[in-house]
């Protein structure tokens, strides 16, 4: 039931010769126009050239290879020549503590890890997988869970029930645990395994990425289901079913249009997510494995320092905190932008 | 309603059965972890693994031995563990769950309250500047990894301000039961409390704040209006009442998902022996018995949660009552 | 009946910030209403009509709407009352039904309560006297087994049923005026007729004023007393009911009267219709609003027709046109079959 206000606004537009102009340049163009969601939009993107530009860093500006340990190295600071690893940590002052922030660009800006690697190219080499991983699994998901979801919507009946109690399956595992269990399954292979032609390592990126689209797929399909069997019934349908409409142009010119507006609000939520889901894994060791490392990782090395060196854990934690916060005060704006009184669920 | 009581209990069953049958071909389908080997220890001899392959049936077909673990799990409940020599896991499992439902249970009163606080308070105060501060709170409160906002809690409160009078009554890390020392038990738990609630805080109270401005545009608000009731009472008996209806709904699934062991990251940062704790170490271990039994302890409550959910939803919302 | 008007709006203007720009939803608007006189307000949608009466009650609560003019209602202006005066305004001096029942009732209480809600919100009585009476009111409005069904869910009722049971819940506290706000255009036609005959008998019971919105001619042809027809957020034309059927004198009207399917004259080839659109609320035009889609316009249509009785004491009307030139276009513009004789 549309509000007074609105009935008005409609009469008003209408008249204003607004009929007719395409609801996706109208959605974008106030998408524009918010100002915060633009922001968050653009905060996200440096992010996204930040850690993709990591080589360059690595190479051109702190001149190290992050990924071996340096347990010997040394740098600059002030001028002086100074050990990675000073002598005299802890509390007997017997251990070796890593060099802290020295906040130059080029030589350790935030310190060493535990192992005397550079946290500040780590860093962003971290960022890579991170957002590699949130972004890639976030896309397969919604792609696995709109191909599901249009099935079952669309054939209904056997095929929908079927489908829904799947899902329902994999819903109703506790969602870290599965993960969790297929994880560390993968990863007992340490030489990795073969699907089909391609063979796997155990290291690579792929793991995580398709686990955790695997397990988000019941949160987007649900919505994307509602969305389909709503569009399914409506009578526009009915009309292009007795105009003679065949099965596949149904799908591709009625329903799916519909469809994708869902899952594009709910895309920057669901990336928000993965990231996090990503970063919990890693954090776990069972997410991300060396000799890649991503943001979860890293503070996962950086427990051991929490109480001497807390940079080695804040950076990547703060990393991880802008990154999901820009995602979701543009995801936000997007939900706002598509349909402002947008009924879908916050995910967080 | 009987007949939709029984349907789902059948149901939850069926859910059950799968995803142990699931649980069970995952372990077992790698060639490459013989847990006959892992029990063994060190530097097995083969007639070693062989006794112990005997002991544990493990040379029996799957679907045998998979029924003994059933077994073993449910009936008998003397389910071993298999990289803790001995330790009986459902036991166990039992001894671990106070630590999780108080870290749970405490967490839940903390974060229903204070989202609705917040939620409320936004939605009240839309148009003025406190709404977009309450929101942007509780969106970094929604984009914060929990482990690491509470790896950042304690490298507060049990290192730098630790001596300070601020934080010098908390506890080193860990779990006291509440039968052994109240105090310490409340001490210990009042940082991951809030550590986990600042998340469901930030999630609930912006779902709130957006049903409750979506209500307050349905017809039957403004008809409240028009009756002259007070606003007060608009607010509560019409507006809260229709929009904490989708919030009873999430809170449900989610509190249910905590207890089933999705706290286990707070665990671990806290070091509070619960389910979670023990589910993780499980699996760091590649402990088959205890991971079984953690995931059916937790696909348990998970399926429970979300029956009592629909039972609750269709409480509250009389249009979708079975009739 | 006492001379002043027990209701009088005075050149009320509403507008809302948009977007887009300034929305002028009502544009200077006066009417008045006498003690247990029905008033009509017909409009299409977009008219203002809705807008009008809720801002009366102060219904609208939008931060983006501007409120300039005064409502008197028992001689105290309505737009100054504070929230709390408002409040006991609404119910008992005041009440309105609105076009939807269904989602104009709380799906999740039950109607007996919500009934009782109203009542104990502005009389002090206990809750069974409550109840009680929510069973007599819904036995008034024609419910059977009211006792029962005092316990149902809104979504257990009819549309017709549900649509009692706001009228029901209007009434509850004897209102001196009721607003009914297109109470008939969400049923079917023969429930239509029902309501309408409903409302008609709690009028004559109870000596309620009642102020009847619709689009539909028909609708306030049997009940009216006075009609106010609205167009583009002002008054074009305001009279009694038999000088606004039988002797219109705005061009819109003349639109409205000769869509009207007619059974007691011959079937025309085919119903008139009113070409083109209202104009949008953004940029009224500066002259008449109906101007563009008006077969009659002239040169003087450039400046805004003010509201004034051209023909009869109490007939308003905004259209430039001498009254006579007015009686003769009104046979070319409605079908020659369809027009009423003024007598």
């Amino acid at each position: 039931m549309a509000t007074l206000l609105e009935q008005v606004e409609v009469g008003a537009g209408q008249q204003s010769g607004v009929v007719g102009r395409n609801p996706w340049a109208l959605a974008g163009r106030r998408l524009w126009r918010n100002r915060v969601a633009m922001a968050a939009l653009g905060v996200f993107l440096l992010i996204v050239v930040l850690c993709l530009a990591a080589p360059l860093y690595a190479n051109n500006v702190a001149h190290v290879n992050p990924f071996p340990p340096n347990l010997n190295g040394h740098t600059v600071v002030n001028g002086t020549v100074v050990p990675v690893m000073q002598q005299g940590g802890g509390t007997l002052h017997l251990g070796e503590t890593p060099i802290g922030p020295t906040w130059d660009p080029g030589h350790y800006f935030l310190g060493a890890d535990s192992v005397g690697r550079d946290v500040a190219a780590l860093l962003l080499y971290g960022g890579r997988s991170s957002l590699l991983i949130g972004i890639g699994s976030a896309v397969l998901c919604c792609l696995g869970a709109t191909i599901v979801a249009l099935l079952a919507g669309f054939f209904g009946g056997t095929v929908d029930a079927l489908l829904s109690r799947l899902m329902d399956i994999i819903w109703a595992f506790p969602v870290y645990l599965l993960a969790i269990s297929i994880s560390t399954e993968l990863l007992t292979h340490s030489s990795g395994f073969q699907v089909g032609p391609v063979h796997v390592s155990a290291s690579s990126l792929w793991l995580p990425t398709v686990i955790i689209a695997f397990i988000f797929v019941p949160y987007v399909y649900r919505p994307v289901r509602g969305q389909v069997l709503s569009v399914v019934n409506k009578e526009f349908v009915e009309a292009s079913v007795a105009q003679g409409a065949s099965n596949l142009r149904l799908v591709f010119s009625e329903i799916l249009p519909n469809v994708v507006s869902t899952v594009i609000v709910l895309l920057p939520l669901i990336i928000a997510t993965t990231i996090l889901t990503e970063s919990a894994l890693s954090f776990l060791s069972i997410g991300v494995q060396p000799p890649n490392v991503s943001w979860g990782t890293i503070i996962q090395d950086g427990t051991d320092l929490v109480y001497t060196r807390p940079w080695v854990s804040l950076a990547p934690g703060l990393m991880i905190l802008l990154t999901v916060l820009s995602l979701n005060v543009f995801g936000d704006g997007v939900r706002d932008a598509l349909d402002p009184r947008a009924k879908l669920r916050v995910e967080g | 309603m009987l007949t939709f009581i029984i349907r789902r209990l059948l149901w939850t069953v069926l859910v059950m059965f799968v995803i142990t049958v699931i649980v069970y071909i995952i372990f077992f389908k790698t060639p490459g972890v013989d847990p006959a080997r892992a029990i063994a220890g060190r530097n097995p001899s083969a007639q070693v693994i062989a006794e112990i392959r005997e002991q544990f049936g493990l040379n029996k077909p799957l679907p045998v031995q998979y029924a003994l673990m059933m077994k073993s799990l449910f009936v008998t409940r003397d389910l071993v563990s298999y990289s803790n020599q001995g330790l009986k896991v459902v036991p166990e499992i039992a001894a671990a769950t106070p630590a999780t439902l108080s870290l749970v249970f405490g967490a839940a009163v903390i974060w229903v309250v204070a989202s609705i606080a917040v939620g409320v308070a936004a939605a009240l105060l839309r148009g003025t500047v406190f709404d977009p501060l309450l929101m942007v709170a509780a969106l970094i409160g929604v984009s914060a990894p929990v482990f690491w906002v509470g790896q950042v809690a304690n490298m507060i409160t049990q290192g730098s301000l630790h001596d300070t009078f601020l934080f010098s009554w908390v506890p080193p890390l860990g779990y006291t039961p509440f039968t052994q020392d109240p105090a310490l038990w409340f001490k210990g738990l009042v940082i991951p409390w809030i550590t986990l609630s600042i998340l469901y805080i930030g999630l609930y109270g912006r779902v709130l704040r957006a049903n409750i401005i979506e209500t307050q545009n349905e017809d039957f608000i403004r008809t409240a209006r028009a009756k002259g009731i007070p606003e007060r009472q608009v607010l509560v008996r019409h507006t809260l009442r229709t929009s904490m209806i989708t919030f009873v709904s999430l809170f449900g699934l989610d509190f249910g998902a905590l207890v089933a062991g999705g706290a286990l990251l707070t665990e671990v940062v806290f070091g509070i022996h619960g389910v979670g704790f023990l589910a993780y170490q499980g699996f760091i271990n590649l402990d088959l018995p205890t991971i079984m039994a953690t995931v059916v302890y937790g696909a348990f409550f998970i399926v429970l949660a979300n029956a009592l959910v629909d039972i609750a939803y269709a409480w509250l919302d009389p249009r979708i009552r079975p009739t | 009946m006492t001379g002043e008007p027990l209701l009088e709006v005075r050149d009320l203007r509403v507008s809302f910030r948009t977007e887009d720009g300034l929305v002028q939803a009502v544009d200077g608007v006066s009417l008045s209403l006498s003690e247990g006189e029905t008033l009509g307000i017909v409009g299409e949608s977009g008219s203002g009509k809705s807008v009008t009466m809720m801002s009366v009650m102060r219904l609208i609560n939008d931060p983006n709407a501007r409120f300039e003019g005064e409502v008197l209602f028992k001689g105290h202006d309505l737009m100054t009352l504070n929230p709390e005066q408002i409040r006991e305004v609404r119910g008992t001096g005041i009440a309105m039904i609105f076009q939807d029942p269904m989602t104009s009732l709380n799906p999740v209480h039950r109607v007996g309560k919500q009934i009782a809600e109203q009542i104990l919100a502005h009389q002090d009585i206990s809750k069974q006297a409550a109840r009680a009476r929510a069973i007599d009111l819904l036995a008034a409005v024609g419910i059977p087994q009211p006792a029962e069904r005092v316990d149902n869910y809104p979504h257990e009722f009819s549309g017709g049923m549900r649509q009692r049971v706001m009228i029901a819940m209007a009434v509850s506290c004897n209102p001196d005026i009721l607003i009914a706000d297109e109470p008939t255009t969400a049923l079917d036609v023969t429930i239509q007729a029902q309501i309408l005959k409903l409302l008609r008998k709690l009028r004559n019971d109870f000596g309620t004023a009642v102020v009847l919105i619709t689009h539909d001619m028909g609708v306030v042809a049997d009940m009216a007393d006075r009609i106010a027809v609205m167009y583009a957020g002002r008054i074009v034309e305001q009279g009694t009911r038999r000088e606004v059927f039988y002797d219109a004198q705005h061009p819109y009207t003349w639109g409205l009267l000769g869509s009207i399917a007619r059974l007691d004259r011959p079937k025309p080839r085919r119903l008139a219709t009113i070409p083109g659109q209202p104009p949008s609320l953004l940029r009224l035009p500066e002259g008449c609003a109906f101007g563009d889609r008006c077969a009659h316009r002239f040169d003087l249509c450039d400046e805004r027709p003010p509201l004034l009785a051209r023909v009869d004491g109490n007939h308003l009307d905004a259209c430039h046109l001498e009254p006579k030139q007015k009686k003769e276009l009104r046979e070319t513009t409605i079908h020659p079959e369809l027009i009423g004789t003024a007598e």
